[in-house]
């Protein structure tokens, strides 16, 4: 004890207290936040390459349209050509990057959705035979889906933003049907129809069919959540998860379920049970009664 | 057989004993001269044409082979029936088992019938030996005679019931008729209520009056989720530009006649970015920073006029198309309707919470006569 | 055997039929009925469908009716389509479910009655154009085309009323715009509207709709529906069947196969085909899936709603007619909705209803025709019958503009355009054209008669030209062409004597003088010119009618 109290008038005591205060705060501090700060401080050399590798892809494939620093463009007349991304979030960039809809191919009333380009494909085949061709193919499969949260997160990154949803949020197994069916009945069948088979909006627009099977749950809750185009926008605070989750479990029970009475002519209603009517019922029936009517055949009389 | 007749009539000539008539006939031209008179209708007689045998054996084959087949589709309808009955513990249920049932009583059904009706036209066509034959048409008018006499015992049957010669009892008939033809028209006056001031009211009128004499400033808007307890809304909460959700007054679940009460108070709500926000005159107060309420009831004929597009800022209605601008006080931009949806005045209670601090300003849903 | 074996009957046929004689002196009806003449063509049948789906209508209806519910008190659902457990719903829309999934049969019986409904219409619609087009309404079948009009109207209202009994989203969106439109009426429509629903709509005051709706559907309507059907029938066949110009066929006489045994059997098998075909789009067409639906909610709709096509034309005249609307003194017409609702089906069914009578008014024919007309004969009627199928059509497409605008990529507003244009626009062309088209077929048939039917075979002239060789048409060919009516029924002259007939002078004299000579104006002659060309046959081969010598059969 002696020998320690002795310490107290060396010249660099004060400077031992103070390093020996920091090191027990670090140790405090590392021992009760948690755990995906120290991951991500571990990861803090993969986070900038991922951030690169987000930065790189958005030069190729989107700067041209939305700006070389996610601004956005205006034309001649101060026109939106393309919106600014500050602010959308990587739920707006996943939904729109995974369903193809982006980068954009053609101007139009509304962007489609079609296959995503070869960098972000995640819908690839990976059940080759060749275990080599698919080794291949999982690899490009796992490279286009790191593309795609890389570019997420590389936007959310610009501005902030929605977040993606994590698979427990989007299980449709976890969402109340019968609840999600009011909702949806309520809010998006007006343009999606009942089942979502899609609709028709003002000057070439439309809203497109939820009842395909590319059409995954995260992507209804992206969509939901950002508004994309010409959808409005649903966010957390006006739908709560719970009811995004609901309306998922609808979607995808009603376009899972099969037609008991039959073909579903479309499930759009009436219209097309009429043109059935018309061209199935009254030509056969007119078939019918021609055959019947016929003139006798010849061959009958005893010749 | 060929497809001349071979009854009692001859074909017309139509060449030389045509053309000496005048004015020139044409088959089908009634003739000119008196009419026809036939006492009763004859049945005609229609000879049997004869059968070639073998193939007349072979075409009852393939009937019989029909006729088979519709019996055993009939038997497999009752299997089918049994069957269905058999998949879950009392009976048939849900989706699957209906789609099965479905398939397989329809299929027999079907095939049934469509069998018996084959089976019967190749009997008609190949096994019956009747003819073609022709009847002659009766004169439909009766004649002359029958005309007047049938005339002239209506008119002595008048006579002699005295109606005619007696304009008192004529009249005071036809007096005490008429009432007694009306009474079924009054009977029906019951049928509903008058409409007084229904369709001027809203729930949202009763509902901020109950808000306000608890001392609060008017009536939260809640989200329409068909639950007992639907949510209220912040404004902080809707400040996305773009967002829309479908509202309710609160307390309406609880109302005697909730749907007819929704049926008049639903509601639309939607961000519209501040810069793009017309607010109408002196109605400025009426929005919060763009969160502007519609009537969701359309003006043209009550359909939910419920889609929105956030570019556009157009408010459409599905069923007709009308369509009205959301940031100009949902005034009719095309279609159908002729007047802007109601708007509720909006605003904030103490709490951040969306309100309503009146009922609508005029009637919802469509036009009526004395809406004025 | 030429002659029919006269025989007993057997006894079990034998003791029934006298049984039924002593008291009611049936033989003498059944003999003379036995062999009444049906003259047979295929297009004669299109009512025969209506008919027999009548019948599967009454038939599938009776079997729904013992489990439906009409109901609008609300229950929570229960059931077995679990996507809408727990759901509260009205005891009329569970009632459907239950008929749907925990009833055997209930679906197909479900179906079967919606496709026959829809058959229903179709083969109505499909007869009466057939009657139209083929002049059968004419005296004296001028009160079954009114019986056939009154049948079309309630069949709509039945159809109607009884898809929106489920109270399912999409009818019942229906029944608001039914509400909608009764508001609009000037001076009662508000009162319309409580009493139709007792009280606000959906519920009134006590859920009266759906139960109003139940009886009208199931008991007032289908009661005068059949009453009017066994008018129409006995009246047809009082009046005897119309039949299609032929050889031995004349306005006097009826040429077919006799009701029993023929007849009978082919329109049993007919029966049988209708039946047969509405239950195979009952096993493989859905129909009105009500679960996808779910039940009514007065703040919910869908894209693409529509009622049922019959209906279509209403549909389709509210969508295009611009926002009219005025208000003066306190009250308000909303001729956006009085327009649509009342004028376009107004003018097809009071056309319709009018038409044999304003025809007979231009044509001065009082004759009696139990021999149809072919289209092309009568290029005024079949134009005008075209330019309202134009119009009816038209509306109806239009009813659909928000589905043809997503299945097509289109501007939906082009859409409204297009249409608001076509309604005017189309029928007249389509007028113009027909008209056009009749006469052309009118010169062929001419043609026909002069120059012979083209026969396929080419024969050479020995100055080496191509002709082709003609051959005289046919007995029935001829029957049928020569059917035209060349020479027109004269109005009564305008002045007789020096004394003008009632009405002549006037302007609706003068009308009906310009209506009377247009109306076979155009026409082409079709004339038989048998004796005209005989000629040798070696002689005149590759010149055309050298086959006429053979006319003479």
């Amino acid at each position: 004890m002696k020998r320690f109290t002795a310490w107290r008038r060396r010249p660099w005591a004060g400077y031992a207290v103070v390093l020996a205060a920091l090191a027990a705060i670090g140790a405090l501090y590392a021992g009760f936040s948690p755990r995906i700060d120290r991951a991500e401080a571990a990861n803090a050399s993969q986070a900038a390459a991922d951030l690169a590798n987000g930065r790189d892809l958005y030069n190729k494939n989107c700067a041209s349209c939305h700006g070389l620093n996610g601004e956005g463009t205006k034309d001649a007349e101060g026109r939106s050509l393309a919106p600014s991304l500050i602010g959308v979030g990587a739920a707006s960039v996943d939904f729109q990057v995974s369903t193809g809809r982006m980068p954009a191919a053609n101007p139009g009333a509304q962007m489609p959705r079609k296959p995503p380009i070869p960098e972000f494909n995640t819908n690839i085949p990976t059940d080759q035979h060749d275990p080599e061709e698919r080794a291949k193919a999982e690899r490009q499969k796992a490279q286009a889906q790191k593309n795609l949260s890389d570019l997420a997160n590389y936007i959310q990154s610009l501005g902030g933003g929605p977040e993606i949803p994590s698979a427990e949020m989007v299980d449709p197994d976890k969402g109340d049907v019968a609840l999600g069916g009011k909702l949806f009945r309520t809010n998006c069948a007006q343009c999606h129809n009942f089942v979502g088979a899609g609709g028709a909006l003002t000057g070439g627009k439309y809203a497109p069919p939820l009842d395909s099977d590319d059409v995954t749950p995260t992507q209804i809750y992206e969509a939901m959540l950002t508004g994309p185009q010409a959808m409005p926008v649903f966010n957390d605070t006006t739908l709560t998860p719970e009811q995004k989750r609901a309306i998922i479990a609808y979607v995808v029970k009603t376009r899972e379920e099969p037609n008991p009475g039959g073909n579903g002519l479309g499930r759009i209603g009436p219209v097309s049970e009429g043109l059935t009517g018309w061209l199935v019922g009254l030509s056969m029936l007119v078939l019918a009664a021609m055959w019947l009517t016929a003139k006798k055949p010849k061959k009958l009389k005893k010749s | 057989m060929s497809d001349n007749n071979t009854g009692s009539n001859e074909p017309m000539e139509s060449g030389d004993a045509a053309r000496e008539q005048s004015p020139k006939r044409v088959i089908g031209t009634p003739e000119q001269s008196g009419r026809l008179l036939v006492a009763d209708d004859p049945a005609p007689q229609g000879a049997g044409e004869e059968l070639d045998e073998a193939s007349a054996k072979r075409a009852e084959r393939i009937v019989a082979l029909f006729f088979l087949l519709a019996a055993l589709a009939s038997v497999g309808f009752i299997a089918a029936y049994v069957w269905s009955g058999q998949q879950g513990p009392d009976g048939m249920h849900g989706l699957a088992d209906t789609r099965a049932s479905n398939y397989a009583l329809g299929t027999t059904m079907t095939v049934a019938m469509l069998s018996m009706a084959i089976g019967v036209t190749i009997w008609v066509r190949r096994l019956m030996t009747s003819k073609q034959i022709v009847q002659q048409r009766e004169e439909l008018p009766s004649d002359e005679k029958t005309r007047a006499e049938f005339e002239a015992e209506f008119v002595a049957g008048a006579a002699d019931s005295g109606l005619t010669k007696r304009p008192l009892l004529r009249r005071t008939l036809l007096l005490a008729a008429a009432p007694l033809g009306l009474a079924p028209l009054v009977l029906l006056r019951d049928l509903g209520p008058l409409p007084e001031k229904r369709l001027r009211h809203t729930f949202w009128g009763e509902a901020v009056r109950k808000a306000k004499a608890q001392g609060r400033k008017g009536a939260r808007i809640v989200i329409d989720d068909g639950t007992k307890n639907p949510r209220p809304l912040r404004a902080s909460d809707f400040a996305t530009p773009g967002s829309m959700i479908t509202v309710l007054p609160e307390g309406i679940s609880e109302s005697e006649h909730h749907m007819n009460e929704a049926a008049k108070a639903v509601t639309i709500l939607i961000n519209v970015p501040p810069e793009k926000f017309k607010p109408v005159k002196g109605r400025e107060n009426w929005h919060v920073n763009g969160i502007v309420a519609y009537s969701k009831i359309c003006t043209h004929v009550g359909c939910p006029a419920a889609l929105y597009e956030q570019t556009t800022h157009r408010i459409l209605c599905p069923c007709h198309q009308s369509t009205f601008d959301a940031t100009d006080g949902a005034k009719v931009v095309f279609g159908p309707a002729a007047r802007p949806l109601p708007q509720l005045p909006l605003s904030v209670d103490d709490e951040g919470y969306l309100i309503a601090t009146d009922d609508f300003p005029e009637p919802v849903g469509p036009s009526f006569w004395e809406r004025g | 055997m030429s002659t029919p074996t006269p025989g007993a009957a057997p006894k079990a046929v034998a003791g029934p039929l006298n049984f039924l004689d002593d008291r009611l002196g049936s033989t003498t009806f059944f003999k003379r009925n036995m062999k009444k003449v049906f003259p047979d063509h295929w297009s004669f049948m299109l009512g025969e469908i209506a008919l027999y789906s009548f019948v599967i209508l009454l038939l599938s209806g009776t079997f729904l009716t013992l489990w439906f519910q009409p109901s609008m008190h609300e229950v929570v659902y229960e059931g077995s389509y679990t996507k809408l457990q727990g759901v509260p719903m009205s005891e009329a829309y569970a009632s459907a479910l239950h008929i749907s999934f925990d009833v055997r049969g209930g679906l197909l019986m479900r179906q079967i009655h919606h496709w026959a409904a829809i058959l229903f219409m179709v083969a109505i619609m499909a007869h009466m154009l057939r009657v139209f087009f083929t002049g059968a309404y004419r005296k004296p079948r001028e009160l079954n085309w009114l019986i056939g009009l009154g049948l079309f109207t309630l069949g709509m209202v039945e159809g109607m009323f009884g898809y929106s009994l489920p109270d399912d989203l999409l009818s019942g969106t229906g029944l608001r715009i039914t509400q909608g439109v009764a508001e609009a009426v000037p001076l009662v429509g508000t009162y319309i509207y409580m009493f139709l629903f007792g009280g606000e709509f959906p519920h009134g005051d006590r859920g009266e709709l759906i139960p109003r709706l139940y009886t009208m559907h199931v008991l007032l309507i289908p009661g005068i529906i059949l009453a009017l059907i066994t008018a129409h029938m006995m009246i047809m066949w009082h009046q005897k069947h119309t039949q299609m110009p032929g050889p031995g066929r004349t306005n006097d006489n009826v040429v077919g196969y006799p009701f029993y045994p023929v007849f009978m059997a082919k329109t049993g098998a007919y029966f049988l085909f209708t039946f047969g075909v509405i239950a195979l789009l009952a096993t493989f067409a859905q129909i009105n899936p009500i679960w996808n639906y779910g039940p009514y909610d007065p703040g919910a709709i869908s894209s693409a709603s529509q009622p049922d096509f019959y209906m279509g034309l209403l549909e389709g005249s509210l969508r295009l007619m611009p926002g009219w609307e005025t208000t003066a003194f306190g009250h308000t017409i909303s001729w956006n909705v009085l327009i649509p609702g009342v004028v376009p089906i107004g003018l097809i069914f009071t056309g319709a209803a009018l038409w044999p009578f304003i025809e007979r008014w231009i044509t001065g024919d009082h004759r009696h025709h139990h021999l149809v007309e072919r289209p092309r004969n009568a290029p005024i009627r079949t134009g005008v019958g075209m330019a309202g199928v134009t119009f009816y059509g038209l509306l109806w497409l239009a009813g659909a503009n928000d589905v043809i605008a997503e299945r097509f990529h289109v501007s939906l507003f082009a859409t409204t355009w297009f249409f608001r244009v076509a309604i005017f626009v189309g029928p007249v062309l389509a007028f113009i054209i027909t008209k056009r088209i009749c006469l052309g077929l009118q010169r062929k048939d001419a043609a026909t008669m002069h120059h012979g039917v083209e026969s396929g075979i080419i024969v050479m002239s020995p100055e080496g030209g191509f002709s082709e060789k003609h051959e005289p048409p046919t007995e029935e060919e001829r029957a049928v062409i020569l059917s035209k009516e060349n020479k027109t029924i004269s109005l009564p002259p305008a002045e007789k004597d020096g004394i003008p007939a009632p009405g002549a002078k006037g302007p609706l004299g003068h009308l009906r003088a310009r209506l009377h000579r247009s109306w076979a104006l155009d026409d082409i002659p079709v004339e038989d010119h048998g004796d005209h060309h005989e000629v040798e046959g070696a002689k005149s081969e590759g010149v055309e009618g050298s086959g006429h010598k053979e006319l003479t059969r």
